[in-house]
C-alpha cells in the first residue's frame, strides 16, 4: 500500500545502484535520523539516553566492525573485545599525552591503533581459515587482555588499575568525565555511529566490499580472478578492528566514564559475535537489529514486572529474562537462520506485493 | 501468519520499555540495593543482601522505619556485571535514593565520578577505591571501616604478634596469593613498603581471573618457595580452590590468612575438615548471638518475610550485610539530627556519613555489642581505618580468634594520600571540595 515502488523510474545508472533505491526507504531513513537527532534529545531522560541508546549505538558499531570481518569477508574472529580494548587504552594514552586535542579526534584516531593490532593478529588468516582462525584470534584476545592487566603504563599507573576518564571539553561543553551530560555524549556517539555506518555502507557496496564478499564465497576463485588475498584479508582485519577500536574508545569515554580491563574480556567478544549472528551475517542493518535484541530486549524484559506491578523478586526476574531471551534467540534462528536482517527483508518484500501473497 | 504473530510479539516486547513510568512519590526514604543474587558470585551476594534486606525490614517492622519515616528498600539485580550496575543506578536515580551501595569494584569506579554530580553519596563498605578514603578529594565517597591496605597491614601486625615482635619478621618469607585483577593487586604496594621496613621477603602468587579453579602450578611454586606465611586477597571460586590446593601441598593452615572477601562459610566449606585452623580477616561479628539479630529473627525471619533460611542468619557475610545496613541507617539518623527534617535527601545523608560516630556504647545500644570496632568518620577521613579481627574456621563454623587489630596507620595513610593525589591529577577538572564540614556529633 504505502510501501510500493510503482511509478518510481530509474533514469540513470547511479539511481539504479543507489543503496536505497526506493523513495519510501529514503523517507524512512530521514525519519529515523530526525527521531534520533531531535525527538530523543527532546523527550529522552538519562535512563533512555545513557542506559539504552548510547550502549545500543556503541554495540551496533562494534557489531558492524565484526560484521565486516565475519559477515562480509568470512573470517571468524573471537578477538573483538580485545580490539575494543586497544581502542580504549589508545584513546586514554593519546588524551593523556596530548590533552589539548579534541577528544572526539582521539576517539577516531585510536581506531587506527586498533587497526594496526588487528592487522598483526590477522596475519595468520592468510594460512588458516574457519575454526583455526578463531583460535588464532582467541590468542589475540588473551594476549591483549593480559597486556591490559599487566602493563601499568597503559592505565597511567593508576592504583585501581582502571581507566579513569578525565574531563575533556568540546567548545567549552564537557564531553567526557563526570560533568558531561548524557545528551552531549549521546549526540557525539550518534554522529560518530551515523558517519561510520555511512562509510561502511559505501565500502561494502563498492569495489572493496565486492572483493571481501568474493573472498568469503570462495577464496580460490577470488584469487583466480585477480584478487590479492593477502591485501584483501588484511584490509578486512584493519577496517574491522578500526570500527571495534572506535566502539571501544566510545564505550569507555562516552558511556562508562571509567572501566577495568575486565570489560574487554572474552564475554564481550562473544556478545558482539552473537549480535552479528542473530542480526544477520553480511548486513549492516542486521548489526543494529542484533544489538537491539541482545542489549535492549533484556532491559525491557526486566522493566516489565515492575511496571505492571507483578510481585516478582528482581533476582527471579533476572533469571526469567535469561530464559526468555535465550528462548527468543532460538525461535528467531529457527524461523530465520539468516538472522533478523533477512526477516526484515522478507517483511519488506511482502509489503511491496501486498495484498497479494506473491 | 506465523510471521505476523512473531512481528507482533516483537513489537510488543520492544514497546514495553516505553511503558516506563515515573516512580510514584511514595512517602519514605528510598534505599536501592544493587544486589547480585545471580551470576558467578551469587554465593556471596545472596548472603550479603539477605543481611541488608532483613535488617532494614526489621527496622520497618519494629520501629516503623528510622525516625518515624519508613524505609523503602528495593533491590536491583546486577549479577555483579558493571553494565547492569550502571543500568540499575540510572533506573533508580529518579526515585531520589539517599545512598548507593554498588557492591562491586567495577560499579563503584563508575559511580564515584557521578556521585557528586547526582548528589547521591556512595557507601562502599571496605571495597572499591582505597583512595576514596580521602574525604577532601572524595567528599561523596565513603569506604569504612577499613581499606584493603588496612587489611594487609593488620595481617602483618598479627603475624608480628605471633612471631614475637616486628623485629622477628626479618628474614621471613611472606607469600601473597592474589587475584590477578586490580582488586587482588591492591595490597602489593603496601606489602612491598612493609617488606622493605621490616626486612621480610614478599613473594607474589597471582591467580588469573580465568584460572580461578586451576591453581595447581601456583601451589607447586609455593611448595618450592616455602613461605612462612601466606596472605590471600581472593574472591569467589578462587578461595576454596586455593584452600584445597594448600591442603594438598600440606601448607600449615594456621599460617594461611585470607582477607575479608576470603572468609565466608562457602569459601572454606568445600575444602573439607582439613581447612580447620585457616583464618580470615573480618570486621563484623559472627553468629546469631546479638539482640538485634534476635530481633531480625523475631520480626522478619519467623514471620516468613524474607528469603533467608533461619540457619543462615548470622553467617559471616550475612552479618556483613547487617553491618552495611547499620551504617546506612546510622547515617540517615545523623542526617535527621543535623537537618531536623525526617525525610532526608542524598545530600543530607552525605553529611550524616561524614559525622558518623558509632562508639562502643552505640553498638551496644543498637543491639550489637562488640559487633564491630567503633567507627568514627570525619570530613578528611572517610574510612576511619578501624580495627579488624581474625576469625578462625574450626571445621564447621567461624569464630572470633583475636581482639581488634589496629591497622598500621602510619604506613597506610601516606599511600592513601598519594593515591588520592594521583587520581585527582589524572582526572583533570576533578571538582574541588565545596561541601561545608559539619561538626562531628
Amino acid at each position: 500500500m504505502l510501501y510500493r515502488e510503482v511509478g518510481q523510474y530509474k533514469s540513470s545508472y547511479a539511481a539504479d545502484m543507489a543503496v536505497f533505491p526506493i523513495l519510501q526507504d529514503r523517507i524512512g531513513i530521514a525519519v529515523i535520523l530526525v527521531i534520533a537527532y531531535v525527538v530523543f534529545p527532546l523527550i529522552g531522560n538519562d535512563f533512555l539516553l545513557n542506559t539504552i541508546l548510547i550502549p545500543f549505538l556503541i554495540f551496533s558499531l562494534a557489531a558492524i566492525g565484526l560484521n565486516l570481518l565475519t559477515g562480509y569477508t568470512g573470517l571468524l574472529s573471537l578477538g573483538t573485545g580485545a580490539f575494543m580494548g586497544v581502542g580504549a587504552y589508545a584513546c586514554l594514552k593519546l588524551t593523556t599525552i596530548f590533552p589539548h586535542v579534541n577528544i572526539l579526534i582521539w576517539v577516531l584516531v585510536s581506531g587506527l591503533f586498533s587497526s594496526a593490532v588487528g592487522v598483526l593478529f590477522g596475519l595468520p588468516s592468510l594460512r588458516i581459515k574457519g575454526f583455526y582462525l578463531a583460535v588464532a584470534t582467541l590468542a589475540a584476545q588473551f594476549f591483549l587482555e593480559w597486556c591490559f592487566i599487566r602493563i601499568p603504563w597503559l592505565y597511567n599507573y593508576s592504583v585501581s588499575g582502571a581507566i579513569e576518564v578525565p574531563l575533556r571539553t568540546f567548545m567549552g561543553v564537557p564531553m567526557t568525565g563526570p560533568t558531561a551530560t548524557s545528551l552531549t555524549r549521546y549526540l557525539a556517539v550518534l554522529t560518530i555511529v551515523v558517519v561510520l555506518t555511512w562509510v561502511a555502507s559505501n565500502i561494502v557496496h563498492g569495489r572493496i566490499g565486492r572483493m571481501w564478499m568474493s573472498v568469503r564465497d570462495m577464496d580460490l576463485a577470488a584469487e583466480l580472478i585477480g584478487i590479492r588475498l593477502f591485501r584483501t584479508k588484511l584490509l578486512a582485519f584493519a577496517v574491522s578492528s578500526f570500527y571495534c577500536g572506535v566502539a571501544g574508545a566510545m564505550m569507555v569515554f562516552l558511556w562508562y566514564g571509567g572501566a577495568e580491563a575486565e570489560v574487554f574480556a572474552i564475554d564481550q567478544s562473544f556478545l558482539i559475535l552473537f549480535m552479528v549472528i542473530i542480526g544477520g551475517l553480511g548486513t549492516l542493518i542486521g548489526s543494529f537489529f542484533g544489538s537491539a535484541l541482545i542489549y535492549i530486549l533484556p532491559i525491557g524484559l526486566r522493566l516489565i514486572p515492575g511496571n505492571f506491578g507483578v510481585p516478582i523478586r528482581p533476582a527471579a526476574a533476572e533469571q526469567l529474562t535469561f530464559v526468555i531471551v535465550g528462548a527468543l534467540i532460538i525461535v528467531f534462528l529457527v524461523v530465520e537462520p539468516n538472522g533478523l536482517a533477512r526477516l526484515w527483508q522478507i517483511g519488506k518484500q511482502k509489503l511491496r506485493v501486498w495484498p497479494f501473497p506473491y | 501468519m506465523r510471521l505476523k504473530l512473531l512481528a507482533l510479539g516483537l513489537a510488543l516486547v520492544i514497546a514495553a520499555p516505553a511503558a516506563v513510568t515515573a516512580a510514584q512519590a511514595e512517602d519514605g526514604i528510598y534505599i536501592p540495593l544493587m544486589s547480585y543474587r545471580t551470576g558467578p558470585y551469587s554465593g556471596a551476594g545472596i548472603a550479603i543482601f539477605n543481611g541488608m534486606h532483613d535488617y532494614l525490614n526489621m527496622l520497618n517492622a519494629r520501629d516503623g522505619g528510622v525516625g518515624g519515616v519508613r524505609l523503602i528498600v528495593e533491590e536491583c539485580e546486577t549479577g555483579y556485571d558493571t553494565k547492569k550496575g550502571v543500568e540499575c543506578y540510572d533506573a533508580t536515580k529518579g526515585k531520589h535514593p539517599v545512598v548507593s551501595t554498588p557492591y562491586s569494584t567495577g560499579i563503584t569506579l563508575q559511580l564515584i565520578p557521578k556521585a557528586s554530580v547526582d548528589k547521591i553519596p556512595v557507601l562502599s563498605m571496605a571495597y572499591g577505591l582505597s583512595a576514596s578514603a580521602d574525604g577532601n578529594d572524595f567528599p561523596w565517597v565513603f569506604n569504612p571501616p577499613a581499606t584493603y591496605w588496612d587489611g594487609a597491614s593488620a595481617f602483618i601486625r598479627h603475624i608480628a604478634d605471633v612471631e614475637g615482635g616486628f623485629a622477628k619478621l626479618k628474614g621471613k618469607t611472606i607469600g601473597l596469593v592474589h587475584l590477578d585483577a586490580p582488586y587482588g593487586k591492591e595490597p602489593i604496594p603496601l606489602l612491598q613498603a612493609l617488606a622493605k621496613d621490616y626486612g621480610f621477603t614478599l613473594k607474589l602468587y597471582p591467580v588469573p581471573g580465568a584460572q580461578m579453579q586451576n591453581q595447581t602450578s601456583l601451589w607447586l611454586d609455593v611448595r618450592r618457595d616455602r613461605p612462612d606465611w601466606i596472605f590471600m586477597q581472593g574472591w569467589g571460586a578462587m578461595n576454596p580452590t586455593a584452600l584445597k590446593e594448600a591442603i594438598k601441598v600440606s601448607f600449615p593452615m594456621d599460617h594461611f590468612i585470607g582477607n575479608w572477601w576470603a572468609g565466608g562459610e562457602d569459601d572454606v566449606r568445600p575444602a573439607g575438615p582439613e581447612a580447620k585452623g585457616y583464618s580470615a580477616l573480618g570486621f563484623s561479628g559472627v553468629g546469631q548471638n546479638y539482640p538485634a539479630i534476635h530481633d531480625i529473627l523475631k520480626y522478619v525471619v519467623d514471620k516468613g518475610n524474607t528469603q533467608t533460611p533461619k540457619e543462615k542468619v548470622g553467617e559471616v557475610l550475612y552479618n556483613r550485610g547487617v553491618m552495611n545496613a547499620v551504617l546506612i541507617v546510622e547515617a540517615i539518623r545523623g542526617a535527621q539530627r543535623l537537618t531536623g527534617k525526617k525525610q532526608v535527601t542524598g545530600e543530607d545523608v552525605r553529611r550524616g556519613l561524614e559525622t558518623l560516630n558509632i562508639t562502643e556504647a552505640r553498638w551496644k545500644e543498637l543491639g550489637l555489642p562488640d559487633f564491630a570496632a567503633p567507627i568514627h568518620l570525619s570530613c578528611a577521613d572517610h574510612n576511619g581505618h578501624n580495627g579488624i579481627y581474625l576469625a578462625r574456621w574450626d571445621g564447621t563454623k567461624w569464630s572470633k580468634a583475636s581482639g581488634w587489630i589496629e591497622p598500621i596507620k602510619d604506613k597506610v595513610l601516606p599511600l592513601i594520600d598519594s593515591a588520592a593525589n594521583s587520581y585527582v591529577s589524572a582526572n583533570a577538572g576533578w571538582p574541588k571540595r565545596s561541601e561545608a564540614c559539619d561538626k562531628s556529633s
